[in-house]
């Protein structure tokens, strides 16, 4: 089966942007869950609120939109109730690490068998494109006009640090390696989180100095640091860039978890 | 066989009364005065082969209930008012999903923190709006240890034939009591109505309630708490879509407001008529009790939600209509929306049932 097959074709046109990173996290998913042999009708996809929650709309399975945040609680509940169904979640950053804070560290906590994709735009690009908790410092957006003065969430670090079982980090960039990690974390029992950074020209790339939505592509591509890399500079002493962020497997790992297929 | 015979606390009941609906699924956290029911819940779904999981807060337990629900779960949570004002959020979402769902809230005294050990019922307007937006759902009040038990299994009934949340409107004085309690061998179980194969999701037919297309049995079915249309798709900026689908959610259950209501009709000629639900329904019968004669009416309702304004109408010498309430009076103006002759609220605050003594007075004063 081709991975278009899983497209709900009578939802389209989709609502992305021109240019939108999601469409490529999204394929990735699909390309990835493909490679799984997974049936339609046991496969859930839930999402809470944002660009990238409106993904599960589009895919033809079961899939539950909800209320902003929650999508980790909502999941919880579909996934301890039937373990038989794969469930697969899609965020974005303000969706899972501002409102769905709580819900994202306790989801780890428990290790439930999920595997959750966020599409990292680095700012609210739904509501017209305000700072949100990934908002690198000094980055302007309508609420950061000044500059965005907080420090952003390492999303990853939080993931391993609460007890996911997998944790990996990629870019829109990085296609082949983000189709890997998610058929990683699709196989890994336990919580997985893949983090993809993606470019957002609408809300983030005009008011950062990406005129051009490649522009925003190549920023992530040359300031992604491999992790292999990171540790051997790191074994060398070396100082690791600010403005650089790991990528690649970051936590794999087989501690117990809740809520796997029998 | 005869009915097993217990001596249980309501909140326990409550549980028990679940368990024989059926309920395979409880997400909740803990809080006074609900928290007996899901230890008694964490003590019993697992061997029962259901789940029990202590979510992370209330808004999460709402969440998890709903999730649960699509799957085909008989799905239940219990608060008390802080936690059900956390839980507005997703009512809101299960109210527009229609998704089948049972919340229990053993109501102490607010607003805030308020009395958590102390009875109240100043929940009542909430459970009807407290979430966003124009919706329906179905409100029960249990009065005595036995209702709790047989509400809470009637609550599922009603969440699962009228596809909307459900309240179970206890109060800690219900809650906490203990008394006896007959257990019946089995009770009545209505399963949600299936989506027939090829069928809308989202469409519904002469009694507004859409087939139920339950996650992993093939339907593909999209939920979102976005205006949709018959196939589950958001279409947030049609106006004609979004005014047919919220009709629809309060017409299905207005439609079936004569089958909801619960009630009993105690001396119908009267001209003085108690209207209580809940712990107070306790003191009116004690009143009632101590008079002997025939002389006061009492209209004792269990099912506050939607309110069963017909049963009103039955007192037809009625002079005045008294509302004792652990609360400044939300049911009491509900009456009065109803009725010609005078509503004397009686509210009381501060924990306590009313004594017989403060009903009795309030029958003699002339205002």
């Amino acid at each position: 089966m081709s991975f278009e097959d899983w497209f709900r074709q009578d939802r389209l046109p989709h609502i992305y942007c021109a240019g939108c990173g999601n469409g490529t996290v999204i394929n990735c998913t699909l390309a990835a869950i493909d490679q799984m042999g997974w049936k339609k009708e046991e496969t859930v996809f839930v999402s809470g609120i944002g660009c990238s929650s409106r993904a599960p709309g589009y895919i033809l399975t079961d899939s539950l939109h909800t209320t902003h945040g929650r999508a980790l609680a909502f999941a919880t509940g579909v996934k301890m109730a039937n373990p038989d169904l794969n469930v697969v979640v899609f965020t974005g950053d303000g969706d899972l690490a501002a409102i769905g804070g709580n819900h994202f560290i306790h989801a780890c906590r428990r290790n439930i068998d999920l595997t959750v994709v966020c599409m990292n735009n680095q700012i609210y690009g739904m509501t017209g494109g305000q700072g949100s908790p990934t908002t690198p410092k000094g980055c302007l957006s309508s609420t950061t006009p000044y500059g965005c003065a907080e420090t952003p969430f390492d999303l990853c670090e939080l993931a391993t640090a609460a007890g996911a079982n997998y944790v990996s980090r990629w870019t829109s960039y990085h296609v082949k390696e983000l189709e890997k990690a998610i058929r990683v974390g699709l196989e890994t029992p336990g919580f997985s989180f893949i983090e993809a950074l993606v470019q957002c020209p609408t809300a983030f790339g005009r008011r950062n100095k990406f005129r051009q939505v490649a522009d925003h592509v190549e920023y992530l591509k040359i300031h992604s640091l491999l992790r292999a890399k990171r540790d051997r500079m790191i074994e060398k002493g070396e100082q690791i860039p600010q403005d650089m962020f790991v990528v690649g497997e970051l936590t794999r790992r087989n501690r117990p978890a809740t809520g796997v297929k029998p | 066989m005869t009915p097993r015979i217990e001596f249980w606390q309501g909140n326990t009941a409550c549980a028990e009364g679940a368990l024989a609906a059926g309920c395979n699924f409880f997400g909740g956290y803990p809080i006074t005065p609900s928290t007996e029911v899901a230890e008694h819940m964490a003590a019993k779904l697992p061997k029962k082969g259901g789940v029990f999981i202590q979510m992370e807060d209330e808004i999460a337990s709402m969440a998890s209930i709903i999730g649960a629900s699509w799957t085909g779960a008989r799905a239940m949570t219990a608060t008390s008012g802080p936690g059900f004002s956390l839980m507005m959020e997703n009512i809101g979402f299960a109210a527009m999903t229609e998704t089948p769902c049972v919340v229990v809230n053993v109501q102490r005294g607010g607003p805030s923190t308020g009395q958590p050990t102390m009875s109240a019922q100043g929940d009542m307007m909430q459970a009807r709006f407290g979430s966003h937006g124009d919706y329906a759902i179905i409100a029960l009040c249990p009065a005595t240890v036995q209702e709790m038990f047989e509400q809470t299994a009637k609550a599922f009934n009603l969440a699962d034939k009228y596809r909307v949340p459900v309240f179970l409107m206890a109060d800690e004085t219900v809650g906490h009591m203990r008394e006896k309690i007959l257990i019946p061998d089995k009770v009545e179980r209505i399963a949600r109505k299936s989506l027939a194969s090829g069928a809308l999701p989202f469409r519904a037919g002469e009694d507004l309630i859409p087939g139920f297309g339950q996650f992993g049995t093939g339907h593909n079915v999209h939920v979102t708490g976005l205006t949709h249309d018959e196939r589950g798709y958001p279409c947030a900026t049609n106006p004609k879509l979004h005014a047919a689908l919220v009709q629809r959610l309060v017409d299905k259950i207005e439609l079936a407001r004569n089958d909801i209501a619960d009630y009993d009709i105690i001396n119908p000629e009267a001209e003085q008529v108690f209207v209580a639900y809940g712990g107070p329904v306790r003191t009116v019968q004690q009143v009632l009790h101590d008079r002997r004669g025939g002389d006061v009416g009492f209209l004792r309702i269990r099912t506050v939600w939607p309110f069963a304004e017909k049963a009103l109408a039955q007192f037809k010498n009625a002079r005045r209509f008294l509302v004792p309430e652990m609360n400044l009076g939300q049911i009491a103006r509900e009456i009065e929306r109803h009725v010609k002759v005078p509503v004397k609220s009686i509210p009381k605050l501060g924990g306590e049932l009313h004594t017989p003594a403060e009903l009795a007075a309030a029958l003699e004063a002339k205002e």
